[in-house]
Parts: structure tokens; C-alpha cells; sequence
């Protein structure tokens, strides 16, 4: 493998070989938490300009350009105003949940990085049952939100966090569903197995990544929507819904809590966005062989800046549902095409073994139209009845 | 609040849950200004709805018996401030009336043209705020401001104003067209079709809006009606009542253009209204850029400094962009109107918003408001 590709881990070994043995394995670890907190805490920084910036794009607008080259040192700035402004504490509050809240979001999804691999032999720790992990730690923000709202004693913090807590659980699941497949087909609850399954090149050097087979694009799909909802983010953005209830479970926050308030749910979306990566898009493998000499985490950081953007002009493009709308978007589209989706991937398992000629296309169509004649009916069916198209009159 | 901070004697005894009683406004982002809505909630649905307002009461009315007939025009800007020029031409029409002028027909034409580019601003802007509303983080809103920005640039080189003109007087208008103007609008008359389906594309078939919106906010005819809303609300709901067609004043009785019905009074219906209205509005557009003629703007029979009206009364009114806008004065043949009473459409839409939201959640409320087009401006006066 090129220097490049693993020079991280190469400064990794020689920095912790500079102390005694005993202690090597603390001070690996340590470094390894340190790079991750400094990569993705940076991420945090650059992604609230990005976001800024390409919103305002999308919008006919310049975004952030005045502080520094290019609006670059916004992030700071933000930074500077976020520390200097008054931290209010409601009189009426719990003021210990209320304290507790923005650090009980916060610590948590710092774990999850934990499991994720970012390159080749770049993953903090093997675990057995990372993806476990990552959703055991990942749902404490639930918890997190629900303290922020109540403990606020605020009633649009309470309308808030009720919407959170609704829409969180809802979307656990087919969150945690839409994986269940990628497991199925690997093997193995291991994050790092997880890549290793989607290794390898077919057709002249494509590479066999999850998200090229039915199951695959449609788990994506499904993980990528649920996502969406579980980090808060337009069109699912009800909990903290600006035109209803100000700012719902933030509405009582200020200062630096609510900077750590947008920080967990940052980094939160990057979890599941490296997540998403490393289940359905290969992780840190090239998409072509002939690309194979890039390194590891330049694919990384390249599929996870295509999904955060993914995420950004969604957020630009389409408003917000309805609290019914989004539970029956749940529990009645979402949930049963995950479901579908197991069986799907128990098709494409099966069909696997098949041995005839052109199979792979046929395989491919089979599998497909087996998750979208589902997906057809079921669409129809929450969208209920069509009404019969409008017809406008004019009168002269 | 949980019950155990409510005190005791709100608690309502018959009732085993309580209702989260909510102020929003007048601070809120959406309530589209100083206006407050006393909203009893149970669980996400509304159960009552008060609307509160007066927060921006600035004394209009008395102001302007105070005021010389001239004095009020730039006042009148300050009604609905995005759409001053209609405002302007709804006062400039009473004070006519009152005082025997009449307006020669190239300002008439100028006032056409002036009051529909105003229907294509307030609606394209209404269409952006709605989707605001809804939570379309600002997209469909920038993007009508964009158009809107073209049409006040316009506005600017003809009255030097952006938003508050101050243009119209009574007999005609304060100044002619600068050279080019025309071609100017023409040219803009010309591209708004492919903002307006442009803007369509993007949300007109949108599910999620589609969702928001369908059986939203439902406005009976004969509620409409009975509560005297007028303008776009009042014809979504299917009511073919445009006072551009009843009255044909001005000179609107020369254009052809339709009206727009809707079918069942919802919020989409009324978002596509305004739609369909501005694609009308387009064509009378470009039948008076076409037609209009050379000539005075101005009456000069006119006294516009120290008008002394004969005693009397009069009531003139236009089709808004919101409405019927109405001007009531009275005269006594002094230099100030005895009495001015304006008739806001604004107002008189709000009226019914409880009708419209009970039994509907927090979230269409805010829809339903946002598709009512209020300006506080107006409202409170």
C-alpha cells in the first residue's frame, strides 16, 4: 500500500512509540480520539459555513463573505459571539436537566465515531458488534432532547421536545431496519467485515458495493430519509420547527449551550452520514479499480462530503411536513419497505447461486421490481385516495 | 405546562387532560408581523383561537381627519406596505370622486399597470412567505424576491421609491414615465412567465406542499361570503366576485382578462389562485403597455395643495391585491376630509381565521394565516 495512503496510522504508530510500552496502548488511544475529535470538530466548523454558503447559492444569495477570504473564518466568529453571549437560564427551569441536556446530547454521539472506519486500518476500535454500538449510543439523544424540552418549562420547548421524542422513535426503526440487510449479506455485525464485503471489483473493475444491488440502492434510500428525520434536518426539522414553535426544545437555550446543542446534532448527521458510507457506499473503497492508488480516506471524506451536500440541498428544496404526516410516513411507507426490503435481500441471496448465462441483469431486474412494486402500492396507499385533478374556472 | 405548575383553579375539572393554552406572537417568526394568536392547544390541535391585534395601531384614521387631502397620500403607502401604489390609487380614486375630478386616461393607464405589477409583487411574495410557512427554508421566498426585486427597480426610476411610492395624486399622477420605462416593463412582462413556471415546477406538484395544503384551512362560500372576505380568498373558495369586473373602474373595462375560480377553498386552492391571477394580470399587463396612450397625467382642473372638496361623502374602492381596499371620506368643505374610514382588506380577511383553523393542528394554523396575506400594516392601521 502507498505511504500515503497510510500515513495517519503511520504517525499514529511512531508518536505512541515514543512512550514505554505499557502505557502505548492508552496513548494510542488517545490520539485516536484526539484526530477524530480534531477532524470532525473541524467538519463541524467548515459544515455550518457550507451549509451557509450553499444555501445561499441555491437561494440567489452570497451566504457568508465577510469575515475573512471568502466568509472562511465565519465559523470563528460564530464561535467568539456564541461564547460572549449571556447564558439565560430560565427562572421557572429545572436547572440541572437544563444544564445536563446539551452535554448528555453531546458526549454520546462522540462515541459513535468510535466504531467508524475512515481508511484502511483507520477505525478506533474493532468491535464485534459495532453497529450495536453505534445505535446504542446514537439514541441517547432522544433522551437529550426530551430533558432540553421539559426541563425548559417553556411550552413551545414542551410542544417541541413531544414532536422530537414522536418523531425519533418512529424513525428508529426504519433507521435501524434499512440496515438489517447490509448484516444479512456481510455476516457480521462488524463494521470494518462490513467493508471488507464490499471490497472487490465485477465487470472490469466496478466496484461490488452495496448501494449497486436493489437491496442495496433501496436500504440507502430508506437509511438516508430515516436519517434525515433522526438529525432534525429539513423536511423533517419539526422538533425545532421555526414557523410553528420558534425554535421548540432550543427555544429556551442560549450561548453556548445552544452552540453545543448544534454541535451534537452536527455531528450527529456525520455519524450516520459515515454510517451510510461505510454500509452502502463501499466505505473507504475506490469505485473503480484503476482508482484503487487514492487513498483510502480521500474516498471517505469524498462520499461523506457527497452525502453532507445531499443533505444541504435537501434542506433548500422542500418544506416541512406535518407531525401526522411524518408519523404515517414512518409507520406506514417506511417501516413495511424495510421490511420488504429483508426479504429482498433474501431474493438476492438466494438468486446468488443461480448459473445460466445474462443472469446478473435478470437477477438485478428481478430484485428491483420486487422492492418497487412495493414501493408503488404502498406510496399509493398513503397518499389515499388521489383526489381527481383540480379544475379551475374562469369567469370573464 | 404540566399540572403540576399550572395553579389549581385553572385546572379544568370536567376535562381529564388540560389544554396547553399558547401565545404566539407578537414576537413569533411567522405571524407576519405584530399580530398575536391566543391558541388553545390539545396536543397538536387547535381548540380555540383568538386573534389579537392592535400591536401596530398607529392612529392612521385620525391622523388623516387631521391631515390635508394631499397630506394622506404618503400615509396611505404605510397601509400595506408592499403594495403602497394600489393603496395610493384606492385613496386617490375616493378623493376623485368626492371632489368631481377625473383622471385623464393616460394616468389611467399608468395606474393600471402600476396597480397590476403590485398584484404580481404581493402575490409572488405571498407565495414565497406560504412556503416560508410551511418550512421551505427561504428557497421559494428568494426567488420571488428576486422578481420582486426587478418590479421595484421599476418602481424606483418611475417614483424614486422603492416601496413607499407616493405617487398617485388625486386627478392623475405625480410625474410621467421616465423614457425607456415602458420598454422596461415590457421586457420584464415578457421573462415573468418563465419565473412564474419555473416557480411552479418547483412547487406546485411538490407532494409535501400538495399534503400541507390539500383540505387545509377549509372556507365555506357562504361563510366567505357572509363575513365579507374578498380578493383571492374569497374567489378560491369559488365566489366569482372581482371588482375589477364589477365596477370596472378605471379603465379595466377595456382588457380582456379572466378570473380565476377555485374549487374547494383550501390553502392550495388559494396559493393557486394567486397563481393563476398573476398569468392574468400578465395580460392586462401587456394590453396596456400596449395601448396606452400620450397625453396629460395629470387633471388640470387638480388644486392639489389646499383641496376644499363640497360637502359630501364618498366611497371608492379598487380590487387590492389582498382585496377590496375602500376609502370612506366625508367632506364639510374644509382643507381636511371630516371623516376618513378605510375599509382593509387585510382586517376583514383575518376575521374568520378561527373558522378556518379549529380542528386543525399548530402547524396548519400557521399555513392558514400565512395563505390569508395579512400585512400588520393594514390590519391595525
Amino acid at each position: 500500500m502507498s505511504g500515503l495512503d497510510q500515513i495517519f496510522v503511520w504517525i499514529g504508530h511512531r508518536a505512541a512509540g515514543w512512550f514505554p510500552a505499557s502505557v502505548q496502548p492508552l496513548v494510542s488511544a488517545v490520539l485516536a480520539i484526539a484526530g477524530v475529535m480534531a477532524v470532525f470538530g473541524t467538519c463541524f466548523a467548515l459544515t455550518t459555513l457550507a451549509e451557509r454558503k450553499v444555501l445561499g447559492r441555491m437561494q440567489n444569495r452570497f451566504g457568508p463573505n465577510r469575515v475573512g477570504p471568502y466568509g472562511l473564518l465565519q465559523p470563528l466568529a460564530d464561535a467568539v459571539k456564541m461564547l460572549t453571549k449571556e447564558d439565560i437560564v430560565p427562572f421557572s427551569a429545572d436547572k440541572t436537566l437544563h444544564f445536563l441536556a446539551p452535554l448528555v446530547l453531546t458526549v454520546p454521539v462522540w462515541l459513535a465515531f468510535a466504531v467508524l472506519p475512515f481508511g484502511r486500518n483507520m477505525s478506533a476500535i474493532n468491535l464485534d458488534a459495532g453497529i450495536l454500538f453505534f445505535f446504542a449510543v446514537g439514541s441517547a439523544s432522544e433522551l437529550a432532547v426530551f430533558m432540553a424540552g421539559w426541563s425548559s418549562q417553556n411550552k413551545y420547548s414542551l410542544v417541541g421536545a413531544m414532536r422530537a421524542i414522536a418523531q425519533m422513535i418512529s424513525y428508529e426503526v426504519p433507521l435501524v431496519l434499512s440496515v438489517v440487510p447490509v448484516l444479512m449479506l456481510a455476516g457480521s455485525l462488524e463494521l470494518n467485515d462490513i467493508v471488507a464485503a464490499q471490497g472487490t471489483y465485477t465487470f472490469g473493475g466496478l466496484a461490488r458495493w452495496n448501494v449497486f444491488t436493489p437491496w442495496g440502492l433501496a436500504g440507502l434510500i430508506l437509511f438516508l430519509i430515516a436519517a434525515t428525520a433522526e438529525s432534525n434536518r429539513s423536511p423533517f426539522d419539526l422538533p425545532e420547527g421555526e414557523s410553528e414553535i420558534i425554535a421548540g426544545f432550543l427555544t429556551e437555550y442560549s450561548g453556548f449551550k445552544y452552540a453545543l446543542f448544534f454541535l451534537g446534532e452536527y455531528l450527529g448527521l456525520f455519524a450516520v452520514t459515515g454510517l451510510a458510507v461505510t454500509l452502502f457506499l463501499g466505505g473507504w473503497h475506490a469505485p473503480f479499480q484503476w482508482l484503487e492508488w487514492v487513498p483510502s480516506w480521500f474516498w471517505f471524506a469524498a462520499k461523506f462530503g457527497a452525502l453532507i451536500f445531499l443533505f444541504i440541498w435537501v434542506r433548500a428544496t422542500l418544506p416541512r411536513l406535518r407531525l401526522d404526516q411524518l408519523l404515517n410516513f414512518s409507520w406506514r411507507f417506511l417501516v413495511p419497505l424495510s421490511l420488504i426490503n429483508l426479504l429482498v435481500a433474501a431474493a438476492w441471496y438466494w438468486t446468488g447461486a443461480w448459473k445460466f448465462p445474462v443472469v446478473a441483469p435478470i437477477r438485478w431486474l428481478l430484485c428491483a421490481a420486487l422492492i418497487a412494486l412495493p414501493y408503488h402500492w404502498l406510496g399509493r396507499a398513503l397518499r389515499g385516495a388521489m383526489p381527481p385533478p383540480r379544475k379551475y374556472i374562469y369567469a370573464e | 405546562m404540566s399540572a403540576s405548575t399550572l395553579p389549581s383553579e385553572l385546572a379544568e375539572p370536567a376535562s381529564d387532560h388540560q389544554l396547553l393554552e399558547v401565545s404566539l406572537g407578537p414576537q413569533h417568526p411567522s405571524t407576519h408581523g405584530v399580530f398575536r394568536m391566543d391558541v388553545s392547544l390539545d396536543g397538536e390541535m387547535v381548540v380555540k383561537l383568538k386573534p389579537v391585534f392592535g400591536y401596530l395601531h398607529r392612529n392612521h384614521e385620525k391622523i388623516a381627519e387631521k391631515c390635508s387631502y394631499l397630506g394622506s397620500i404618503p400615509y396611505t403607502d404605510r397601509l400595506d406596505y408592499i403594495c403602497s401604489l394600489t393603496n395610493n390609487w384606492a385613496y386617490a380614486m375616493t378623493v376623485e370622486k368626492l371632489a368631481g375630478l377625473v383622471a385623464p386616461e393616460r394616468a389611467e393607464y399608468i395606474r393600471v399597470i402600476l396597480s397590476e405589477l403590485t398584484r404580481l409583487i404581493n402575490h409572488s411574495a405571498l407565495a414565497g412567505f406560504l412556503l416560508q410557512d410551511m418550512g421551505a427554508l427561504g428557497t421559494p421566498l428568494m426567488y420571488a424576491f428576486r422578481e420582486r426585486e426587478k418590479i421595484l427597480d421599476l418602481f424606483e426610476s418611475l417614483t424614486g421609491a422603492r416601496m413607499m411610492c407616493n405617487y398617485m395624486r388625486f386627478g392623475g399622477c405625480r410625474c410621467d414615465l421616465p423614457p425607456g420605462w415602458i420598454e422596461q416593463t415590457r421586457s420584464l412582462v415578457a421573462n415573468f412567465p418563465s419565473f412564474l413556471d419555473e416557480f411552479e415546477a418547483l412547487l406546485t406538484g411538490n407532494e409535501i406542499l400538495q399534503a400541507r395544503t390539500e383540505g387545509v384551512g377549509v372556507l365555506t362560500p357562504q361563510l366567505a361570503v357572509n363575513a365579507g372576505v374578498t380578493g383571492p380568498m374569497l374567489r378560491a373558495t369559488g365566489v366569482n366576485y372581482d371588482i375589477r369586473k364589477v365596477d370596472a373602474y378605471g379603465v379595466y373595462g377595456r382588457f380582456s382578462f379572466r378570473v380565476p375560480l377555485g374549487e374547494r377553498g383550501d390553502v392550495f386552492d388559494r396559493y393557486m389562485i394567486r397563481i393563476l391571477e398573476m398569468r392574468e394580470s400578465l395580460k392586462i399587463l401587456e394590453q396596456a403597455l400596449r395601448d396606452i396612450p400620450a397625453g396629460p397625467i395629470i387633471d388640470p382642473k387638480a388644486k392639489l395643495r389646499n383641496l376644499r372638496p363640497k360637502p359630501g361623502e364618498a366611497y371608492g374602492r379598487i380590487e387590492g391585491p389582498k382585496g377590496e381596499l375602500g376609502f370612506y371620506l366625508i367632506s364639510d368643505g374644509g382643507p381636511n376630509p371630516y371623516r376618513y374610514r378605510i375599509r382593509p382588506p387585510s382586517l376583514i380577511n383575518l376575521t374568520i381565521l378561527e373558522d378556518m383553523c379549529l380542528g386543525q393542528t399548530i402547524a396548519d394554523a400557521v399555513v392558514i394565516l400565512g395563505s390569508v396575506d395579512i400585512v400588520l400594516g393594514e390590519v391595525d392601521r
